[in-house]
């Protein structure tokens, strides 16, 4: 499970770079998202748009990350690809996320909050 | 209508990686349907959270071994499905109910399993579950009926 992570004013970017977040990559997934928002205190956004395929297990995965990071920071996702949409909008979860189907989008969004 | 895909069988043995592998093996005998994004990721994810059950619960991640067999037709009707593996039974020996999560409630209390069935019984179609000696066969369909190709 690769993520690369870029510190911009006001959020930290954490892009997947693997192409799935299954039964297989969940627990690693979170263990290094756990890693990579260590010690920070900014919102978090996830950008999914290398992510072809997610399963119940990385769904799982990314709530746990947010419980994680709330209260204090937020964890936005970006760049769902047509599966990932699918998983998240079936089990009703994008309705608990902050989702911006650009990652652009979700940059300038969250950098205008409280600007 | 005789379909342009014939039948086949996949044989893997149960682990994590064994799901991916299983998983790419049918989409990959899948490619005659020239299936598109949407049709290939709702067969791959009703597989996923199927071939993860096994995996999980029937097998409980032991290692090596421990086969599972997924038998592929397609009909007029859709892309059919039968599922076998050799571990335990469900519990009760019925099908799960796959009833949706409740996630209306605090950050803290959202759920972070208990949605694979529920996927399961959202997008797949006659799923039926039968326990013949020690074998599990989990069938189902998935109403997906290519005409473009061919």
């Amino acid at each position: 499970m690769e993520l690369t992570s870029e510190k911009e004013p006001k959020l930290l970017i954490v892009t997947v770079q693997d192409t799935r977040i299954d039964a297989a990559s969940a627990l690693r997934f979170k263990d290094e998202m756990r890693r990579v928002a260590e010690g920070g205190t900014d919102p978090v956004l996830l950008d999914l748009h290398h992510v072809e395929f997610i399963d119940s297990s990385g769904l799982g995965a990314i709530v746990a990350t947010m419980k994680l990071l709330a209260p204090a920071r937020q964890l936005v996702l970006a760049g769902f690809t047509p599966t990932v949409e699918k998983v998240f909008k079936l089990t009703r979860m994008d309705t608990v996320f902050r989702v911006h189907p650009r990652v652009e989008d979700a940059i300038a969004a969250m950098q205008e909050v409280e600007s | 209508m005789q379909s342009i895909l014939k039948p086949f069988d996949i044989q893997v043995d149960a682990g994590q990686m064994a799901v991916r592998k299983a998983l790419s093996a049918v989409l990959d005998g899948l490619r005659p349907l020239d299936l598109d994004i949407e049709e290939a990721g709702t067969v791959e994810l009703v597989l996923a959270e199927a071939l993860n059950n096994i995996v999980e619960h029937a097998y409980g991640g032991v290692r090596g071994g421990r086969p599972i067999r997924i038998g592929c037709q397609h009909r007029n009707d859709g892309i059919h499905f039968c599922i076998e593996d050799e571990g335990e039974q469900m519990p009760e020996g019925r099908l799960p109910l796959g009833a949706a999560q409740n996630i209306e409630r605090d950050v803290v209390d959202l759920p972070e399993g208990g949605f694979g069935w529920f996927l399961i019984q959202d997008l797949a179609k006659n799923i039926s579950y039968e326990r013949l000696g020690g074998t599990n066969r989990l069938c189902l369909r998935l109403a997906i009926t290519v005409t473009r190709a061919g």
